[in-house]
């Protein structure tokens, strides 16, 4: 049952890993506006901005990734609802398919391709002067949240992929998270911030994710940010996976 | 065991207060092609959801191969195979891709051989290797039946297999048809076509009003026209009148 449903699974994702290589600008797209955000924000915006010590694009990394992951799990959207039009998840579920293995096939994706997109961009700001002096369990710690936070949005986009009605809705719901950095210490820290927004922003998860990965890249103490990030991204991911389990159990 | 490969007793299902399926009772002989005839919204849709195991039936049952579709679904699902009312193939990938992805599911052996032998037997053989998004509506909806083919499931569903083809991509699907059948599956087709009931089915249901309301052969369904009308008709009477005469008696029934 568990073979069956592992090997489904696999087959699956080989398929949507297949439409991936078929269709790279999936991949390209989602690097390239957080990659486009670094360079503006090292290059342009980056000296009229005071962190305190360190360099400008070591502060702004960690806040470009969660960019770059909130924009790349539209994709999977995108992806959930194409299959649940054209009628192939119905297709799948009439088969000796194991149920969830059309569901973790998809998530799996988003994870993989998500991944190559951080790795590019990590490339970049690499090229531009970004250096960590993590080792290997910081880095280790780094891509642990990193995928858990991908996790994490990954059902939550699925939601919309299995309920909206149409292409656009289906993505339109990733705006407000790639919103969220910049309401975040992600570009600026919070400091400079009026009050009630400053209140928001220090309470929101990207700046406890943020403050946790640029503590580990930076190899100083994590503090509580660490355990406040991976309570918001293991909340979420729960909620997200029983809210969109029931949308899936509720469909043919 | 018994040579009835699908039976549906007293289905019944509604959507809200909406009831669909009234009570729908019929039997589909094992290699049979049995047409479910009904217009728009009459509930084909629904009655083969319930049958490949897809939607819960509110009361009655239905079986399959003798197995229980909502007791014993997995194993139903091991029989069957179902092509929705819209052809389901992964247009990014090639025809040939979606047939060995049906086949690596279903844990067939052989892929390879598999998807070559039903490219054949469809004509796509030429098309394998482009993408299905280049097929016409006729090419992917056989596609989409020989995808249903894989791993020889003993019945088959095929939901309005003709809906919104043109006139060739339908005769194309009906020799398709007609090829199956003669391999010895069953099969249920769902058509709002009468002529194309009439063209493949050996037995026909006529769903109206959430029953069945006539159940035969198109002989015994030209039976149940009133025998003073048949004199006045040159031709052989169609489906078509059949249904409407059939159609007619009942709507005064229950107007009364
Ligand atoms: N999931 C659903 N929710 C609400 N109503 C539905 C649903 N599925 C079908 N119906 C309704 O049930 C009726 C029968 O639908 P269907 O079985 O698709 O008919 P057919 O396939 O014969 O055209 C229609 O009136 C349709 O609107
Ligand atoms: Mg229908």
């Amino acid at each position: 049952m568990m073979m069956k449903a592992i090997r489904d699974t696999v087959t699956l994702f080989g398929r949507s890993m297949r439409h991936i290589q078929r269709s790279p600008d999936t991949i390209i797209t989602v690097a390239i506006m957080p990659i486009a955000l670094l360079l503006l924000f090292v290059y342009v915006f980056g000296g009229a901005i005071d962190v305190g010590t360190g360099s400008y694009v070591d502060y702004l990394l960690p806040g470009i990734l969660l960019i770059a992951i909130a924009s790349g799990i539209s994709y999977t959207a995108v992806r959930i609802f194409a299959d649940a039009q054209k009628g192939i998840i119905v297709r799948l579920h009439s088969m000796p398919v194991s149920r969830a293995s059309v569901l973790w096939a998809h998530v799996l994706t988003s994870l993989v391709s998500n991944a190559i997109s951080l790795v590019i961009i990590v490339v970049v700001a690499l090229l531009v002067g970004f250096r960590s002096s993590a080792g290997v369990l910081g880095w280790l710690a780094v891509i642990g949240i990193l995928a858990l936070f991908t996790l994490a949005l990954t059902w939550l986009a699925v939601i919309p992929g299995l309920t909206a009605t149409t292409i656009d809705g289906a993505s339109a719901f990733a705006y407000p998270l790639i919103l969220l950095p910049f309401v975040s210490s992600a570009f600026v820290p919070t400091g400079s911030m009026p009050t009630p927004v400053r209140v928001f922003a220090e309470n929101q998860p990207v700046t406890a994710i943020v403050e946790a990965l640029r503590s580990l890249l930076g190899s100083r103490p994590v503090g509580t940010d660490v355990w406040t990030a991976l309570a918001w991204c293991a909340g979420l991911a729960i909620t997200a996976y029983v809210v969109a389990m029931r949308a899936y159990n509720r469909a043919p | 065991m018994t040579d009835v490969a699908i039976r549906a007793t007293g289905l019944r299902r509604s959507f809200k207060d909406k009831e669909v399926l009234k009570g729908v009772d019929f039997q589909v002989r094992s290699g049979q092609i049995f047409a479910l005839l009904g217009s728009n919204g009459a509930g084909k849709t629904t009655t083969v959801n319930i049958l490949s195991t897809l939607l819960k039936a509110d009361g009655g049952s239905a079986s399959v191969c003798g197995l229980d579709t909502q007791e014993q679904a997995e194993r139903v699902r091991e029989k069957i195979s179902l092509t929705g009312q819209f052809a389901a193939v992964d247009d990014i990938l090639t025809g040939r891709e979606n047939l060995v992805l049906v086949a690596k599911l279903r844990a067939v052996p052989d892929h390879r051989r598999v998807a070559d032998r039903l490219l054949h037997q469809f004509g796509l053989r030429d098309a394998a290797d482009r993408r299905v998004a280049t097929y016409s509506g006729g090419m992917a909806r056989r596609l989409d039946i020989a995808m249903s083919l894989v791993g020889r499931p003993a019945v088959v569903f095929l939901d309005e297999p003709t809906t919104g083809l043109d006139p060739e991509g339908r005769h194309e699907v009906w020799r398709a048809i007609k090829e199956l059948a003669a391999d010895g599956t069953t099969i249920l087709l769902t058509t709002q076509y009468l002529d194309e009931a009439e063209q493949l089915a050996d037995r026909i249901a006529i769903l109206h009003q959430g029953v069945i309301i006539a159940d035969g052969t198109l002989g015994d369904l030209k039976e149940l026209l009133p025998p003073a009308k048949v004199e006045y008709i040159e031709k052989q009477p169609t489906l078509e009148e059949i249904f409407l005469a059939v159609v007619g008696k009942k709507g005064e029934e229950t107007h009364r």
